[in-house]
């Protein structure tokens, strides 16, 4: 009875696929001619007479075309059964090429006689090129994890996923920080490449503060610039006023910073989700705003400049070399190099213990405690945890943390004023917690290299670069709402023995 | 001291302006189960939350083992010898069964070894699942887990908010079960708030009934379930 059953099925399973996936494919194309046609379609350019409307129909034809045959390719290799990698390349490979043309659309037009294969084109070209790559890529990873098996249900394709990646993070992580240590080491990396280094990790320290107080804690802050403007002016003043060095002021800058947290942290004690979030926004401003207007101690809209440069144990990376030199000290041609170099190990260094900090206190009753505060106040409270200590550990150590890099900031560009500190530099740091899967350490660094290196390399794209972010950023928030690595590995577990020392939960805090 | 372990002297409080408790006066001795019934929005979690401090009592006194701790911080009270099993579980979802275990005890600086033990013997679905997330357990592991977290800070006095809720009843009969030889074994005290009223009365030793705010009755679980208005109003009649 079944085999003749299956015989007789056999012909309108393979048919129907092919019908089915024709009709999803115009349809497609129908809703992208309904895109395209006036967003594509129509142009208008400055002519002799005013405004001339393009009419750039082909070009929209080519899409709708392009739509269809990866809709048709999508469906059709749905119903296939493919080793899970080739459906997820089907899809990403015309998606990541959609996206760029789509970009190379919108650019304006190249200056006569340039291609993208000419001198004049490269830059954009190269863009475009890292535009495919990296979306690709996104796209690629995302689809991997989803098309894996056509029956799996919600929870283990995302289990199957964090498998994946928590494997791949074992390797990646310590991958990343051989990469990062060797960098400047390595021989086409320039001053541009360090400099570009210097910035992503200045971030990433920013996000690994920011996630003590937002991934750990739970606590929606939307002013972390306010801290990192407080060390960056600590250490300014300071340095400038007192002429103290820069190992002296960088610790004080963190004090500073992990006061303003307390500061903050006391009125917003009881505010929780939104209201916190507007309330630090409203900190943030208010920060910027005092520094803006507090002419006589911060110097107002100037700023402040002449901020002295770290020393190597008091040996100064003076460009000209000299006694007391960095390069005199050590018999090396002196080179304006060896600071950029030093900087980039330092914001390594303050980046790493950032990190290591985390990780240690994730591990200790503190650590236990913010993140029992992330999931449940009332209960945290039930059970005898001190929520006020909890709180403003977390606002203080996340502000700490980026006074240092602020301090850090203030040393690198020698000069800073209130410009630097705006609600975008917050936004930024916010974005990158979030994109990167709240708590999770390796996926703020991901997301930290992704947005700011991404951010430089889509620098031709000029303003379109913002949409660019945009847009990445609603796909990975569709495609994975809780951030790039959602998981979160328990940070104790017992052993066959099942021996619990004290250490492990210690005294009550608060 | 051989008073009462808790005692709840003309206790008033109120969200707002609301009235939610009204003059309320109980007590547990040591080593007994007490439970509380009423209607939906009578005042059980209130009492619960303000012996806890949390609102704080308005008026009138709460004594534990003798010592005043009416207005005093709730994490003060709470790592002093009770513990709350809070309504709803309330475990922290993402994080692992044993950690949440471990939560419990940290505030109060006991050994967590024994403690862990002993939970683990008396739940021991939570040793099987405790490198699990806390979130994807049933409902009925998450009710052993608040129990169990609650264990942790080695309490004398435990606050079960509706351990029943939501559970089959077959679950709710092994959560019973297990507090009932917490009780026999370790003599654990107990309140218990519950709206399975039919149960909780047969388990505890006595029980008051809460309405809108006011203890109305109070006896021993046996009276209670045999009183007609009892009956009646919480038992279907």
């Amino acid at each position: 009875m079944s085999a003749p059953a299956g015989v007789a099925e056999a012909p309108p399973r393979a048919a129907a696929p092919v019908a089915g996936a024709l009709r999803e494919a115009g349809l497609a194309a129908l809703v992208a001619l309904g895109l395209f046609g006036p967003m594509v379609g129509l142009r208008t350019e400055p002519g002799a007479g005013g405004l001339m409307l393009v009419q750039r129909w082909p070009t929209v034809a080519l899409l709708c075309a392009m739509v269809f045959v990866g809709r048709f390719g999508l469906v059709w290799a749905r119903s296939h059964r493919f080793p899970a990698f080739l459906p997820a390349l089907a899809r990403a490979v015309p998606l990541a090429l959609a996206l760029a043309l789509l970009f190379a659309l919108m650019l304006p037009p190249l200056p006569t006689g340039e291609t993208l294969l000419s001198a004049g084109g490269h830059d954009r070209a190269l863009a475009l090129l890292a535009l495919f790559v990296v979306a690709g890529g996104v796209f690629l990873a995302l689809g991997w994890g989803r098309a894996a098996p056509a029956v799996a249900v919600a929870s283990t394709r995302s289990g199957r996923w964090e498998g994946s990646l928590r494997r791949f993070g074992r390797v990646l992580g310590p991958l990343l920080l051989a990469l990062a240590l060797l960098l400047p080491a390595l021989p086409w990396v320039g001053r541009y490449t360090l400099d570009l280094g210097i910035l992503v990790l200045t971030y990433v320290m920013l996000g690994w503060g920011l996630n003590i107080v937002v991934g750990l804690a739970g606590l929606l802050d939307l002013g972390y610039v306010a801290f990192y403007a407080v060390g960056a002016y600590s250490y300014a003043l300071l340095s400038t006023s007192l002429g103290w060095s820069f190992w002296l002021c960088l610790p004080l800058a963190g004090i500073m910073a992990a006061f303003a947290g307390i500061l903050l942290g006391f009125p917003v004690l009881r505010l929780r989700g939104d209201y916190l979030a507007i309330v630090t926004l409203g900190f943030g401003e208010i920060i910027r705003i005092v520094l803006l207007n507090w002419v006589s101690l911060t110097g107002g809209p100037n700023g402040i400049g002449g901020i002295p440069r770290p020393s190597f144990f008091g040996l100064s990376f003076s460009a000209g070399g000299g006694p007391g030199s960095f390069a005199d000290f050590f018999g090396l041609e002196p080179s304006p190099t060896h600071r950029v170099v030093f900087l980039y190990y330092l914001i390594l260094a303050l980046a790493l213990l950032t990190n290591w900090v985390t990780i240690r206190l994730r591990r200790q009753p503190l650590g236990r405690a913010w993140e029992a505060l992330r999931e449940d106040e009332i209960a945290c409270r039930a059970l005898g945890i001190n929520v006020t200590t909890t709180k403003l550990t977390a606002f203080a150590l996340g502000a700490m943390f980026g006074g240092f890099a602020g301090a850090f900031f203030a040393t690198r560009q020698a000069f800073i004023s209130p410009e630097s500190f705006t609600f975008l530099e917050s936004a930024i740091v916010l974005a990158i917690v979030v994109l990167g899967g709240l708590g999770s350490q390796i996926g703020v660094a991901i997301a930290a290299v992704v947005m700011i290196g991404g951010f430089e390399v889509f620098r031709d794209l000029a303003e379109w670069r913002m949409l660019v972010f945009g847009g990445a950023m609603v796909l990975i928030m569709v495609l994975r709402p809780r951030g790039i690595v959602a998981s979160r590995t328990p940070t104790v577990a017992l052993g066959k023995r099942r021996a619990i020392s004290g250490e492990l939960v210690g005294e009550g805090h608060g | 001291m051989s008073g009462p372990l808790l005692a709840v002297e003309n206790v008033t409080a109120r969200y707002g302006a609301v009235l939610a408790l009204d003059d309320v006066s109980l007590h547990v001795e040591a080593g007994e189960i007490v439970t509380l019934i009423g209607a939906n929005g009578a005042g059980k979690s209130t009492l619960l939350m303000t012996i806890c401090g949390d609102p704080p009592a308005r008026a009138g006194r709460i004594r534990f083992d003798g010592a005043d701790i009416t207005g005093q911080p709730t994490h003060r009270i709470m790592r002093g010898g009770i513990a709350q099993a809070p309504e709803g579980r309330r475990i922290f979802g993402r994080m692992s069964v044993l950690e949440n275990l471990l939560i419990g005890a940290q505030a109060v600086a006991v050994d967590p070894g024994p403690e862990l033990a002993r939970v683990f013997a008396l739940f021991p679905r939570l040793e099987e699942r405790q490198a699990q997330r806390a979130g994807t357990l049933s409902g009925g592991e998450q009710q052993m887990l608040a129990i169990g977290r609650a264990l942790m800070s080695r309490p004398r006095l435990l606050l079960l908010d509706e351990p029943s809720l939501g559970l089959a009843p077959l679950v709710v009969k092994g959560i019973f079960a297990a507090i009932r030889r917490l009780n026999a074994e370790s003599g654990l005290s107990v309140l218990l708030v519950e709206q399975n009223a039919q149960a909780a009365l047969r388990l505890a030793h006595r029980g008051y009934t809460l309405q809108t705010g006011r203890i109305v009755l109070a006896g021993t679980g046996r009276e209670l379930l045999a009183r007609p208005e009892v009956r009646e109003a919480y038992l279907g009649g």
